[in-house]
Order: structure tokens, then sequence, then C-alpha cells
């Protein structure tokens, strides 16, 4: 299995995220995670999934997320050819020992710490997957009381957006479309 | 109403829908009442749209269903919210199978009060999201017109399906003002019709170099309307057809190019002719499971041309050597025109071997059945009687099960949209509101519910409908006073051991009686000898509709089988007997 990042362009409409959801869990795909959010287009949301599924099934949803008449467009996006980020807000214990030692770490991979507490500090920090991974390797040991992470958002290296397109075309109303 | 297209007019959420639904070229609805829906009901009343009432919605689903699959035009249904909506749920499911164009509107709690577990309320559109090809919630009036338009283009565009449009109460109470869209803007549906002219000269190429083509025909071809160009195709190349269940009367029967039905019931020339193929053109199919068998071991020497006007369905089951998105008939007539180039040029296939090879499978394998030995009517001969004195002009529908193979199989079919059936889903009671849905559509046709004694049963409240509003439909109920097809397979994989599909059918309801009392003419028949007649007296009735119990043998079989998940090579044209293929011939 492999992990597959798309990005869905879709209207900014009501239910379009139950659908979406829906086409992958009917073929028990589990979403690694999902991650929804404006665009530059007042009426276009882009959703930004995680997948771990082989190619030909993916290639499947793929086809039938296409079908969905709310979808625009839907992009695989290269892990080699675009850049990823996630969030992570992480509650981290910090006693007077210990203090030094967390700061140090959130320096070495240039987080932020957000908030202090007596005994704790929340660290902010933004990478990719792999760069998360080994931050939070290093925070285990002072001990992670609270951890929360958005899903990867990711967009194309170079100059091109993957939202550029067509004007919508306007399909015209026969007077009467049933009665023929 | 005469100021329908009128513009901007101020009206009620009501009013605008069934503007919207005489704007959308609605001339029939099937549907029933209630609370939240109500209020579209009172302008429906002064409207020229013929509104039959049913007595099940599930009855209001498949009449839209059948008045789409007979004419061709979007079916329209109406319930209120809760269980008037889901009971559409089941012809909904059919519809999205089967690709059938359908608009079901229904009614929704006040917007203020959906979320709140109300009074007969159901989130449909979230129950509906997987069955249906799009569906919509509207709460604020002034959308309604533009909803209805786009769910009329969504249904009856593309691979055609089921739209539903659930209207919230308040949304039909308020005030509004009513405005018919000239045009919609469905930035993400843009269904592709014109094939691409490199896959048809790649296809065409296929076709030229193959020894052993067969062309595999699905619904699409009808729902696309392409019998005309299907046939010049065949005819050009010469090149053997097979018609699936849904494709039953795309190509004619009585064709000598014609295989029949492939399949778990297939006719043995049919199976042999895809499973020995080294081409499979697939036009407006989906490699069912029900045609494949094993899909592993289906057509293994066979290269595929795969033309449909969903991307999704290519590739999906089996692979496709030569992709074509496109409506079918768009494609065929580019394969025409290219194939009649070639031929021009000298250059045609050399199919002969293979045909003859065929033609040799269909005489030595023809469909057939025995007679009861006890002189008992055989459901096969029923139906075959049917075919030959009905005609060609009939609309047959059927529910699922023996009785819908036999009639597959054994009335013969020349014309599309003449043979309706539930494929996909397989529901059973399709059957009778399937029928009265198309004889609305078609008034001028004769229309055969073919359904079998358990089918019947499921949705016989029907026949209310149809004598009340003057819809002459004809049922034939096979009644083998079972649950045949699952007493079949009882037969073959279960030892014999028929646990709960008795249904005593014989003896209770007196279908006959049961007629009577649903205002309909019923007749019964239980020797071979009253068939013919039997057919001409319910032929003759047309006024009022006709049930006809035919009481046949019990133990009649479905054949040739391929048991579900084994291979088409394991094929049986009777139990325990295996087809001899000379295939040194091929």
């Amino acid at each position: 299995m492999a992990k597959h990042t798309l990005s869905v362009l879709v209207e900014n409409k009501p239910g379009v995220l139950a659908r979406i959801a829906a086409l992958f869990s009917r073929r028990g795909f589990n979403i690694e995670s999902l991650a929804v959010g404006p665009t530059e287009h007042d009426e276009v949301s882009r959703m930004t999934i995680v997948v771990n599924v082989e190619d030909s099934p993916l290639e499947q949803v793929t086809k039938q997320l296409n079908k969905l008449v709310e979808v625009l467009k839907i992009v695989e996006l290269d892990p080699n050819a675009s850049v990823q980020r996630e969030l992570v807000l992480v509650k981290v214990g910090a006693t007077a020992e210990t203090r030094s030692q967390v700061l140090d770490a959130v320096q070495l991979f240039r987080a932020k710490v957000v908030d202090v507490a007596s005994d704790a500090v929340t660290i902010q920090t933004i990478g990719n997957a792999g760069k998360i991974a080994d931050f939070l390797r290093v925070l285990e040991p002072f001990g992670i009381r609270e951890l929360v992470q958005s899903g990867a958002i990711a967009i194309g290296r170079g100059p091109r957006s993957i939202s550029e397109r067509a004007k919508p075309v306007a399909v015209p109303v026969p007077p009467a479309a049933n009665s023929n | 109403m005469s100021d329908q297209q009128q513009s901007g007019s101020t009206v009620t959420g009501a009013e605008s829908l069934v503007k919207s639904l005489e704007a959308a070229g609605v001339t029939d609805i099937f549907g029933i009442p209630g609370g939240a829906i109500l209020p579209a009901y009172d302008p429906l009343m002064d409207s020229p749209i013929r509104h039959i009432l049913v007595r099940h919605e599930q009855g209001a689903g498949h009449a839209a269903q059948g008045y789409a699959a007979a004419s061709g035009r979007v079916g329209v249904c109406m319930a209120t919210s809760g269980p008037g909506a889901t009971n559409l749920v089941t012809p909904l499911a059919d519809a999205h199978m089967d690709s059938v164009p359908m608009v079901a509107i229904t009614g929704q709690v006040g917007a203020a009060m959906i979320g709140t577990d109300a009074f007969q309320e159901a989130d449909i559109r979230g129950i509906t999201m997987p069955i249906t090809k799009h569906n919509f919630l509207v709460t604020d009036p002034a959308e309604i017109p533009r909803t209805i338009a786009e769910a009329f283009h969504i249904a009856s565009t593309g691979r055609p399906g089921p739209v539903l449009v659930d209207v919230a109460k308040s949304a039909l109470q308020a005030t509004t003002t009513f405005d018919w869209p000239t045009e919609i803007f469905l930035p993400g549906y843009r269904p592709v019709n014109r094939p691409h002219a490199k896959q048809i000269r790649e296809a065409a190429r296929l076709m030229l170099d193959a020894r052993r083509p067969v062309l595999y025909v699905g619904g699409g071809t009808i729902r696309s309307r392409a019998s005309k160009e299907l046939r010049t195709l065949a005819e050009l190349t010469g090149m053997p057809v097979v018609t699936t269940l849904m494709a039953r009367g795309a190509f004619p029967d009585s064709h000598p190019q014609h295989l029949g039905m492939p399949g778990m019931h297939g006719t043995v020339a049919a199976v042999a002719g895809l499973q020995k193929s080294d081409l499979i053109i697939s036009l407006g199919a989906r490699f069912d499971d029900r045609v494949t068998g094993n899909l592993d071991s289906f057509a293994p020497g066979a290269k595929v041309i795969h033309a449909d006007i969903d991307p999704a369905e290519i590739g999906k089951n089996r692979f496709t050597d030569v992709p074509i998105v496109g409506d079918v008939r768009e494609v065929l007539i580019d394969l025409i025109t290219t194939l009649r180039t070639e031929q021009e040029a000298g250059n045609t296939g050399d199919y002969e071997g293979w045909v003859q090879f065929l033609a040799g499978v269909k005489a030595k394998y023809p469909l057939g059945y025995d007679k009861p030995a006890d002189g008992g009517l055989a459901p096969q001969y029923v139906l075959e009687r049917l075919g030959a004195l009905a005609g060609p002009e009939t609309i047959y529908t059927a529910g699922v099960g023996q009785h819908q193979m036999w009639a597959a199989h054994f009335v013969g079919y020349e014309k599309p949209n003449k043979w309706l059936n539930s494929g996909g889903l397989g529901t059973m009671g399709y059957a009778v509101p399937a029928a009265m849905g198309a004889q609305v559509a078609m008034p001028d046709n004769t229309v055969w519910a073919v359904d079998g004694d358990g089918c019947f049963q499921m949705t016989n409240q029907e026949l209310a409908t149809c004598a009340i509003n003057n819809i002459p439909i004809k049922v034939a109920v096979i009644n083998n006073e079972s649950l045949g097809m699952v007493r079949q397979w009882q037969t073959l994989f279960y030892n014999s051991r028929y646990s709960n599909t008795d249904l005593h059918s014989k003896r209770i309801p007196d279908f006959v009686k049961l007629a009577d009392a649903y205002g309909c003419v019923g007749l019964a028949c239980e020797s071979p000898d009253d068939v013919d007649a039997t057919i001409a007296k319910a032929m003759e009735i047309n006024d009022v509709p006709v049930v006809v119990d035919f009481r046949v043998h019990r133990d009649a079989m479905v054949w040739p089988m391929v048991a579900a998940g084994t291979s088409n090579d394991d094929i049986k044209y009777a139990r325990d007997l295996a087809p001899q293929f000379d295939e040194d011939d091929l």
C-alpha cells in the first residue's frame, strides 16, 4: 500500500464532504488525513485527502469522485513535486529540570512555544509528516499530554495553479426538457 | 396554467414547484400526498399535469422507472417526508443501478425543524446520497426553479440516473418569484458524449485484426437509443452479438447473428461467444458479475474494447485494451464510418471460422426445456406462447427470479424499450408498478407484467391504482407457489432442503378473487391446452387490468446455469450436463 495525496476542488456547498467521505468508506478505505478550506475563489473549496491504498482501487475512487456533480477537479500530488505541510499543537510536560531541554528541542526543530503553564508548554510546529514524527519522538520522554494534528495540506511546486480552469459553461435549458 | 412560462410572477414555493415541473415538460407524476408535501398538492390540482395517486410510494417509484424505461422520458414521482420518502429508497437504488432517468420530489419538514427529529422527519438527502446520481435539499423557495431545471438535466443526460429533490415545507409555503432559468451552470458536471477519434481508430484496428470478436451489448445501448446503429455495425462486420439482461431487445432476437443473453443463465452460445472470444467489444455494458462469473477465468483470451459514457465503468472489473468514453450511439456511428472506409480500401475482418463455430454451438445447444411428466404446465411454454401471441410491439415488465429469466429467454424481443426489468438491484415487486408506469407513458402499446407469485405479492396493491385510473395492464403470474429461484438453489446446493421458500400461493391467496376484488378481470390457467385461449381472452380485454394466474409446474428450473462464483467454462445446459465444444472448429 502506498500513500497518496489527492487535491480535490469542490463547489463550496453543504453536503459535499459527506458525499466524498461516503465514497471512501463504501470501499473500506481509511482516510489518513483530510483538510478542507477555502481557496482563492469564494465558490470553491479545496480538500487535501491523504489515503493509504493500492493504485488500482485509488483510480476507481478517483473516477467515482469525478462523477460527483459538485467535484470540479482532482489532482494527485506527487510528493516530490509538491510542498506538503501539517500543523501540530502539542502539550508537553516541562518541569524546572526539563524545561530547558524541551526548549532546546523546540529551537532545533524550529518549532514555537505558544502557551506556557507551570509544568507544561504548548508547542506549535509545522512540517511534513516525517519532520513531525521526528519531533514528536524527541518530545516523547518529557511526556506528551495532549496532541492535535491538522490534516496535511499540499500544493504543487512551480508557477502553475490547479485551480486554473475554463469558465463554467452554461447549459441551455430546453423550453420543455421532458417532452421529447 | 396559461401563465406557466411567465417570469417573475409572485407565487408560493408550491406554485413555483408545480410551474417548474410544467416548464420541465412533465406531463405525468406518480405519488402520494402527506403533511410536508401537502402545499404542493394544492396547485397540482389546477395543473395540466396528470397526477396518479398510487397506493404505496414504492409503487410510485417503480412506476416512474417503468415510464422512463418504456419512453426514454424522465419519470417523476412525488412523496411526503419521512416514511413517504424512505419508501422511495428501493426504486431510487434500482434506478441508480439500471441508469433510469428519474426525478423524485419529496417534501421535507420545515427548515427550522430540520435536524430536530420532527414528526415524519428523515434525512432523505443523506439516506439517498449513495443511491442517486445527485440530490438536493431546497430550503430557499427562490432556488426551486433552478434546482428542478438542474435535476432534469442531470437525470436525463450523460449516464442517466435518479435525482432526488427534497423541498422543505417552509419553502413550499413561502412567497417567492417564479423565474424559469434559460441556462444552468454545473461546473463539475460535464458528460462526454463524443468519443475520441484516436480511440475509435485503435478500436477499428483491433476489430479488423480479430478472428473471434463479439459485440457485447449492454443496457447503455438502449438508453442511448442506438439499436439502429448497432444493427448497422453488426451487419457491416458480420460479428456475433450478445445482449445482456438489460439490453434484451437492443438487437432482434430473430437475427441470425444474435447468440442471445450471456451470463449466469445465459445461452450456451452467448456464454461461449464471450468466453472463447479474442476480442470483446463492450457497448454500454459493465462486466457485471452475473455476466462474467469468476472474473479471473472470464474470457481469458480476449482483448477488450470498452465503450461507455461513464468513465468509472471502464476498467472497473476487467482490464481494458481500448477505452472509449462516449455515448454508445456516437461511438457506433464513428466505428461504422471508420470501418466502412477500411472496407472500401479492401480491409475487412475474417471471422468466418468463428461464426461457423458459434452457429454450431447455437444449433447444438438451443434454449429448451422439459415438458413436465405429469402433463402440468411448463412456465417456459407460457412465456413462449405469450411472446408469440402478444407480439413485438408489446411491452413486457418482469419481477426478479425464475420467471424473469424465462421471460428474458422465451418471449423473444425484436425492439428496444420493450423489455423492462430490475437488472442490477434485483428488486422483487418491480413488475406491476413498472407496467403501470409503462402503460401511462405508452398508452397505445399492450403492457404485460410477467410476475412470480412471490414478487406479485410485494406490490400488487397498484392494481387498484390501475383499475381506478384506466391503466389496463395485464399481469401473467407465473405461479409455482414458491420463491422459485431460491428454491432452485436449495435444490442444487442445499440438498433439496426447502427452508422457507414454500409460499402456498396456489391455495392462498386466490389470485382470481384478488383480481376481482381490485376491479380487475382474473383468469386462471393450469393446462398447456388452455394457454393460448387464456392469453387470447386476456388480450381482448382492454378496459380494465387483467390478472392471469398461470399455475405452473413447481419443479421447473432455469437452465443454462453457471453456478455463482464459478467459471463460465463450467456452464451446464441442464442439470449435470456440460456442453461439449468441438474446439478444433475454432
